[in-house]
């Protein structure tokens, strides 16, 4: 008798501490998704606005013709793309800053400065283009973490982290030399 | 600007000086100076000596932490403080510092959720706090949305113990402050100082000291100036007495005397062995225009830009060093050259230039109209905590 009390205590013991780590950790998996969730805001936002801002530096006259249109392109194609998947959108970001690397080299960088509101929309890219880099990191951070959670075994025989997609880190060639060549 | 209400936490005794302290009181400042809206929590002994801007977490408790003493709050009283401050504060962004410390720093990692950035200062060996409270730690990391390391070796303790990566954002130095201290006239004695713990081997005052005869023996008025607290009896063997004189030890000084020091020396030494991941203290000397004289550590290098902004002597040389020293005292004309090198490069660690970079990290984890809130699920101290917290105050 006192055996079999013991057993189910023990057995009732063990299981609600299990239901409880799973519990948090199902806790944890949506935290991180939430995490994801805002960081993803937060990429896009930053990521219009320096595609913005390149607009803004191709219309301002700084730029001969041949580079005003190089970036203006580069640009449009930035902001059409978040309609299209996150890859496609990747690849079209990333020739933006390529197009940006390629046309702001140290001697046009030292011409826009000359000029009047020169040094503040240079001053705004490279800004806007730093935020692009850092929501990224953390953004792929969150990611990461999430994964590794997620693919923990407790986590995926009992689907802890719901119906939702496994999330994905983004890469996008993101480093605008501004700040460097100035 | 989206961003406009900043809490800033401070898991180590506002009372006591030390670095990460003066790094929070200087990035506060320096948002303030930028039109933020800043409150700092920190542990505080006597509310009534705070600033405006620091909020009082409770009253701290000496305990052994990281290898050494820090005086840090926790506790129920402390979790009050701390959920208090997040629901009174309003915050856009907190900025945690050394968010695995046991004090302030860990409770609101607990207690708020939302845009929460993290510093990490110091570099563990081994992080006690993530090995024994490891799936607790964890959970309170993984709130942090960005992540700020003020050295690579503190990222490297970052990316080793919990994963992912950081941003480096270097410690910053406000120029300013340095400047504005007066430069007294200097009345022939030539004087050269020390900062630093005396009791800590690894900041080399032992180096210094064996490479005194020689200095001392060369140049007629000359005398030295020791400043970190520290008890002088147990260098007495390194030093033979008929020098002992013109080695003067002042014990620890404050943040506003350090400034005023370093502006009236001719020459700093940091005779470091190891250990030190950064050097923020020989960017103030620069900004102090004092000439440097430091160990070739590899975060010294960098910060002498490989000696155009300062003399660097081979680590724990002592003769090496006194030659330094007194070729240094003695040809005014490259001290001086130091000296402007030094004042220009100083400038990459102003804070005016740093706190560019944790603005960015702000607006980067920031997403319009959203607030640092009180975190309660999850949590039944959490929950019991917030909920007689609101009852006291809703009568009023």
């Amino acid at each position: 008798m006192t055996f079999w009390i013991v057993l189910t205590a023990t057995f009732v013991f063990v299981t609600s501490f299990f239901i409880l780590y799973l519990g948090m950790t199902a806790g944890r998996i949506d935290r991180l998704h939430r995490r994801i969730d805002v960081a993803l805001v937060s990429l896009d936002l930053h990521l219009l606005r320096r595609s913005g801002v390149s607009l803004e530096l191709a219309s301002s006259g700084f730029l001969d013709p041949a580079s005003s249109v190089l970036i203006s392109e580069a640009a449009h194609a930035a902001r059409l793309s978040t309609d299209l998947s996150s890859t496609q959108r990747d690849r079209a970001e990333s020739e933006l800053t390529s197009a940006l690397n390629a046309v702001l080299d140290v001697e046009e960088i030292e011409l826009i400065e000359s000029e009047v509101g020169g040094p503040e929309i240079l001053e705004e890219c490279s800004a806007s283009a730093r935020r692009v880099e850092l929501s990224r990191l953390f953004l792929n951070d969150a990611v990461r973490a999430c994964v590794q959670l997620r693919q923990q075994r407790s986590a995926r025989w009992f689907q802890l982290g719901g119906h939702t997609l496994l999330p994905h880190t983004r890469e996008i060639h993101d480093h605008v030399e501004i700040s460097e060549r100035r | 600007m989206t961003v406009k209400r900043i809490g800033i936490v401070c898991p180590y005794s506002w009372d006591v000086p030390g670095g990460v302290r003066s790094h929070i009181a200087d990035l506060a400042l320096t948002l303030q100076g930028r039109g933020y809206e800043v409150s700092v929590l920190a542990p505080v002994e006597d509310p009534d000596t705070l600033p405006d801007y620091v909020f009082d977490g409770g009253r701290p408790i000496a305990v052994s932490y990281n290898g050494a003493v820090a005086r840090m709050s926790f506790g129920v009283r402390a979790t009050r403080r701390v959920r208090q401050w997040i629901r009174e504060g309003d915050f856009d962004v907190v900025h945690i510092h050394e968010p695995v410390a046991p004090s302030s720093s860990l409770l609101t990692c607990w207690a708020a959720r939302g845009p929460l950035v993290a510093t990490w200062h110091s570099s563990h060996e081994r992080s006690r706090v993530l090995s024994a409270g490891y799936y607790v730690a964890q959970t309170a990391m993984e709130k942090i949305r960005g992540r700020i390391a003020v050295s690579e070796a503190a990222r490297e303790t970052l990316v080793r113990h919990i994963g992912g990566d950081a941003v480096l954002i270097p410690n910053g130095v406000r120029v300013s402050d340095f400047r504005d201290q007066e430069s007294v006239t200097r009345e022939g004695t030539q004087r050269i100082l020390f900062l630093g713990r005396i009791d800590e081997p690894r900041k080399g005052l032992e180096v210094l000291l064996r490479a005194l005869p020689q200095v001392f023996s060369a140049l007629e008025c000359c005398e030295v100036i020791v400043a970190g607290p520290g008890d002088p009896d147990e260098y007495k063997d390194f030093l033979d007495p008929i020098w002992g004189e013109r080695v003067n030890f002042v014990g620890a000084i404050s943040d506003e005397e350090k400034r005023r020091t370093l502006r009236q020396m001719d020459l700093y030494v940091a005779p470091h062995i190891g250990g030190e991941s950064f050097g923020i203290v020989l960017a103030e000397a620069m900004a102090a225009g004092t000439a440097v004289v430091a160990s070739d550590l590899p975060a010294f290098d960098r910060v002498l830009q490989s000696g155009k902004a300062g003399r660097l002597f081979p680590v724990g040389d002592s003769q090496l060093l006194a030659e330094a020293i007194i070729e240094l005292l003695t040809d005014s004309h490259q001290r001086q050259a130091f000296v402007k090198a030094g004042n220009i490069r100083v400038m990459d660690f102003d804070w005016d230039h740093v706190v560019e970079d944790v603005i960015a990290v702000y607006e980067a984890v920031h997403v319009a109209g959203e607030k640092v809130e009180e975190d309660l699920r999850g949590q039944v101290v959490g929950r019991f905590a917030g909920r007689s917290a609101r009852e006291r105050k809703e009568p009023t």
